[in-house]
């Protein structure tokens, strides 16, 4: 019988492309043999963009990359300011920073596992609760910088503000309930025959091959190697604390979900020490909006929830970058798609797309 | 293990769910049955029905709406913001620090007030509103705290050109400006979905030391004089 | 026609009755027929499309009163509202979107085969209201009575398939191709093990007819075949395209699956057969397994109703829960799991009724002890079945132990690795 290859255009206006992403790809029935991912439909050219915006205004683009978590682009941005003009950050800064970036640690990672788990089919139901949990933290988010999505926060040489009253209260709150939560969201799926059918052993990745593509991130950690910056490379003030890096063995879509979900527990343990930690103090050492950073360049770098996130600024005396260079870990991870893609099934493309946890906002920049 | 028995677990948890008040807000506004209405008539159902059937059978076909609000946090970050005129002196600070350079200053040298260098009268004060993005760095970049951000989320309009915010309109405004980045207004506990606040009151320091202070109390350099 | 098709419909000898008269309706019926004598057959029409009009619409109604109580619960589920505004607690959202429907826009994509395309939402339509005809809703109330009630069912609900796939080739689209080629693959797949889950109830019945089937249950066949029942609501809900089973529209994988390219009043066609048919086959459920319109107080077709409802609320539930399944998983699902089951199921039954049931006129007829006992026996190579399955599963799956490990301090051989 003679058969044909048929290629189809999923995206760029696909349900679990995760934005405006298009792959061609090349089926030969429902598998898969070639992979050719095109991006760049969200191109805004942020990069171009710094150039020409004073340094702190630069951090309002940095809250437009990943979208979803804000405020770690925030703080790789200004991570990367301070090392270009060699600021410090009282420690009550740098606690509030930690604090929100692990918050939004949380919130990213519910949007992942929600919209991987969507993906699989189960009807935005886990979406739904983990955007319940999320809810809670925009709330905190608001009550620190009035914006829920876009934060601007973190400003150079500290946070703009320091956190409101209420603000320890609903965080204690929230610490205190996501314990269970975890629990009931594990209970709901975790287990689940279908989605164990569905992810384990699917879209395995090798260890050498993740480093190979430089891979970082979640995606990396799933397949054995225990990589995390907070932890190898710590910035802000991560050597005080204590926390477990938890690490898979396959390197399939279900090590990458389950990671997910147990690095919400390791941040949720981090937050609560930082709260037990903070003392008062100021927040913010220098209240300048205008920088004349000395010739040099200087890279920043967060464990971001999708990865390593890191800018490279380099200075030629103005107020503006000279050159700001974005590592995006979605781009950095999406390069290994082909590799995992062919010889899999449609339906497992598309979980394995939603298990690499990219953010189209950071792939095209 | 039996094969299943993971599926049954997560049936539990929906359904478990399944009986948990909703989370969602209805927003602009919601539809009320009869029962709310009785409640907030303080009376039975029955009696309500008897009493106001008109009504009753409104609820009951969905046609009542009550609004609902839903408070922000008092650092809510909104739009059209809030301007005081009287605290601004035209430095343009806020048109310079802003990323997209949206607010549109012009002024006129007064001549009036002497305070470092010259006040300026401000003729021209639009703010872009379709193209801002509420990051607040205009407002941390006022030197004089006369900009603020607002606390309002509803501006649909048809045109661009009606989403630019021309000076009458801050000028007119209600004053319910953020605390965001303003302490001052923290620290006073002022809540902008609860009251208003006026010039007077918004400024870092006391408004004495305001160069646009009302000119029967005369100027604060002048005062300064006096006192010495 | 049969006196005692007449004496047991209800709705039908009243129409008759009214139209044509103690003469051809029989005793019961006193007054004077309204059409003159030798013209009894069009009130045989009359009250045959009688009742088939009732079904259609009712079929209708059923489809739109499913959408809504779907979207309210699933949001329920979700802990959302679901849609509230048109009307009191949204209940005119059917409508509202129904009229949306039809005024929009009838695209037909370029490269289509026009008449398939256009033929198919009817031809899924069609199957779905016909298995109504059969069905019994209340002692009485029923279009036919047929003999061969359960085999037509199968039958009719089979033309489905052909839908499906008129839908997915005519529209000249890939991922309308896709969905098509699976839901013709899964169709024909869950069709064995669903049929072979009746033939339990016809060893305990002997008979074929639905109102045979519902009067035999002195016992619901729920508690006698449980294992039966659960292969009919698996295999049900993969006929039905819903989760996890529902890898035929898998909206986050091909979009909307076969029905892709259709808009306008023929996607609502689509959708109405859909929901209907979830509808129907919670009627059958109810008619097979829950004693039909049986119970206590209250009045038959009320009973029914609940029954049908409780059915459908079980579809909602479970697709708030339930991540899909891969094409190939399905498949494998029903020949290497619910076929061996359903098997499994019919050489227990029949070995229990061959050993417990007594013989009375060449018939093994069964008390209600025996049938609790069959019942037992079921349930229990049931259990049996469901832990040798996931014996075997857990043996396949690879590790099988919890695979996320806690890293405390910086790993000198995590770096080992990197270098
Ligand atoms: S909020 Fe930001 S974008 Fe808007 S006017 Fe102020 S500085 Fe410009
Ligand atoms: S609002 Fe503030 S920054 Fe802007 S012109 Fe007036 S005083 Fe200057």
């Amino acid at each position: 019988m003679k058969t044909e290859a048929i290629t189809v255009n999923i995206g760029p206006q696909h349900p679990s492309t995760h934005g405006v992403f298009r792959l061609r790809v090349t089926f030969d029935g429902e598998v898969i043999q070639d992979v050719e991912a095109v991006f760049g439909y969200l191109h805004r050219g942020s990069e171009k963009l710094a150039e020409e915006r004073t340094y702190t205004q630069v951090i309002t683009l940095t809250d437009r990359l990943d979208y979803v978590a804000s405020m770690t682009n925030n703080q790789a941005y200004v991570l990367a300011c301070e090392n270009l003009m060699d600021i410090e950050v009282p420690e009550r800064g740098q606690y509030l920073r930690m604090i929100a970036a692990e918050l939004q640690r949380i919130a990213s990672h519910f949007v992942a596992t929600g919209f991987l788990l969507q993906d699989l089919g189960a009807m935005a139901t886990p979406l739904m609760y983990g955007f319940r949990e999320r809810e809670r933290i925009l709330d905190m988010f608001e009550m620190l910088c009035g914006a829920r999505i876009t934060n601007t926060y973190m400003r150079i040489g500290g946070v703009f503000q320091d956190a409101p009253e209420e603000f320890w209260g609903s965080l204690r709150s929230f610490l205190d309930g996501m314990p269970g939560f975890l629990d009931e969201f594990d209970s709901l799926l975790r287990g689940n025959e279908i989605l164990l059918a569905r992810t384990k052993d699917i879209g395995v990745l090798e260890a050498s091959e993740a480093i190979n593509c430089s891979v970082t991130g979640p995606v990396l950690r799933s397949t054995g190697v225990a990589w995390d910056l907070r932890k190898v490379d710590p910035y802000e003030l991560y050597p005080r604390i204590k926390f477990d890096i938890p690490i898979g063995t396959n390197g399939d879509n279900y090590d990458r979900f389950v990671i997910r979900l147990a690095e919400i527990r390791q941040s949720i343990s981090i937050i609560d020490q930082c709260y037990e930690q903070i003392e008062a103090g100021p927040v913010r050492s220098t209240n300048e909006l205008l920088f004349y950073p000395k010739t040099g360049d200087a890279y920043g770098k967060v464990e971001a929830p999708k990865g390593e996130l890191g800018f490279y600024l380099v200075s030629d005396g103005g107020i503006a970058p000279y050159r700001c260079k974005i590592r995006s870990p979605s781009l950095i991870n999406l390069t290994m798609i082909k590799d995992l893609l062919i010889g899999s099934k449609l339906s497992d493309m598309i979980v394995t797309l939603g298990s690499i946890d990219i953010n189209m906002g950071e792939v095209d920049r | 293990m039996t094969y299943g028995l993971g599926l049954f677990k997560g049936m539990l948890v929906t359904l478990r769910n399944f009986f948990r008040p909703v989370v969602t807000v209805q927003y602009p506004d919601r539809r009320v049955g009869i029962f709310y209405l009785a409640k907030k008539a303080n009376i039975s159902v029955i009696r309500f029905l008897l009493e106001s059937p008109r009504e009753s059978v409104k609820s009951l076909l969905g046609l009542v709406r009550v609004p609902v609000y839903v408070e922000q946090n008092p650092r809510f970050r909104g739009e059209e913001f809030t301007w005081y005129e009287d605290r601004c002196t035209g430095c343009a600070s806020c048109a310079k620090y802003c990323p997209l350079g949206i607010i549109r200053i012009e002024t006129h040298e007064s001549g009036e007030y002497l305070q470092e260098g010259q006040s300026y009268f401000v003729d021209t004060f639009d703010i872009d509103i379709g193209r801002c993005m509420f990051c607040g760095i205009c407002v941390e970049a006022c030197p004089y705290d006369a900009l603020f951000m607002g606390t309002g989320f509803e501006r649909g309009r048809y045109q661009r050109s009606e989403l630019v915010i021309p000076i009458e309109e801050l000028k007119a405004a209600s004053k319910r400006p953020s605390t965001w980045f303003r302490p001052q207004l923290e620290s006073q506990k002022f809540d902008p979905w609860k009251s208003e606040a006026d010039w007077e009151t918004v400024g870092r320091e006391a408004y004495k030391w305001h160069p646009k202070r009302p000119a029967q109390s005369g100027n604060p350099n002048q005062e300064d004089q006096v006192k010495e | 026609m049969s006196g005692s098709f007449l004496e047991s419909n209800v709705i039908f000898q009243e129409i008759y009755c009214v139209l044509a008269g103690s003469k051809y309706a029989g005793e019961s019926c006193s007054a004077q027929g309204l059409l003159p004598v030798g013209y009894d057959w069009i009130g045989f029409f009359i009250a045959g499309f009688a009742i088939m009009f009732i079904l259609a619409n009712a079929f209708m109604l059923g489809a739109a009163v499913f959408v809504y109580s779907e979207r309210r619960l699933l949001g329920k589920f979700q802990l959302r509202t679901g849609p509230n505004r048109v009307g009191p607690f949204g209940l005119l959202q059917p409508i509202a979107d129904i009229l949306k429907l039809l005024m929009k826009e009838d695209i037909v994509p370029n490269g289509a085969d026009k008449p398939v395309h256009t033929l198919a939402p009817i031809v899924m339509l069609a199957p779905a209201i016909l298995v109504t005809a059969v069905i019994p809703f209340g002692s009485g109330y029923f279009l036919t009575d047929l003999n061969v009630g359960l085999l037509y069912i199968v039958a009719v609900s089979g033309m489905i398939t052909i839908a499906i796939f008129m839908a997915g080739w005519s529209c000249n689209n890939r991922y309308a191709l896709f969905g098509s080629m699976r839901g013709v693959a899964q169709l024909i797949s869950y069709e064995l093990p669903m049929v072979f889950s009746m033939v339990g109830i016809l060893i305990l019945t002997g008979s074929l007819s639905l109102i045979d089937v519902v009067n035999a249950q002195d016992i619901p066949f729920i508690l006698v075949q449980p294992m039966a029942f659960v292969i009919f609501l698996i295999g049900t809900s993969a006929e039905l395209n819903r989760t996890p089973f529902d890898i035929v529209e898998a909206e986050s994988e091909i979009i909307a699956g076969y029905h892709t390219e259709y808009s306008g009043i023929k996607f609502a066609l689509f959708q109405a057969a859909e929901m209907g048919s979830i509808l129907v086959s919670g009627a059958v459920v109810a008619t097979l397994f829950l004693k039909g319109w049986e119970g206590p107080f209250l009045p038959g077709p009320i009973w029914f109703l609940i029954k049908v409802y409780g059915f459908v609320f079980l579809m909602i539930w479970v697709r708030a829960t339930l991540p899909r399944l891969r094409v190939d998983q399905v498949m494998g699902f029903a020949w290497k799991f619910l076929l061996p089951l359903s098997l499994v199921n019919i050489f227990v039954t029949g070995a229990s009724v061959f050993i417990l049931g007594d013989m009375e006129n060449g018939v093994r007829v069964l008390d209600s002890v025996d049938l609790l006992l069959v019942g037992a026996i079921n349930l229990l190579s049931l259990i049996a079945c469901l832990v040798l399955a996931g014996f075997f599963m857990k043996t396949k799956a690879s590790g099988g132990r919890s695979r996320e490990i806690l890293v405390s301090e910086f790993d000198p051989a995590g770096r080992e690795v990197l270098t």
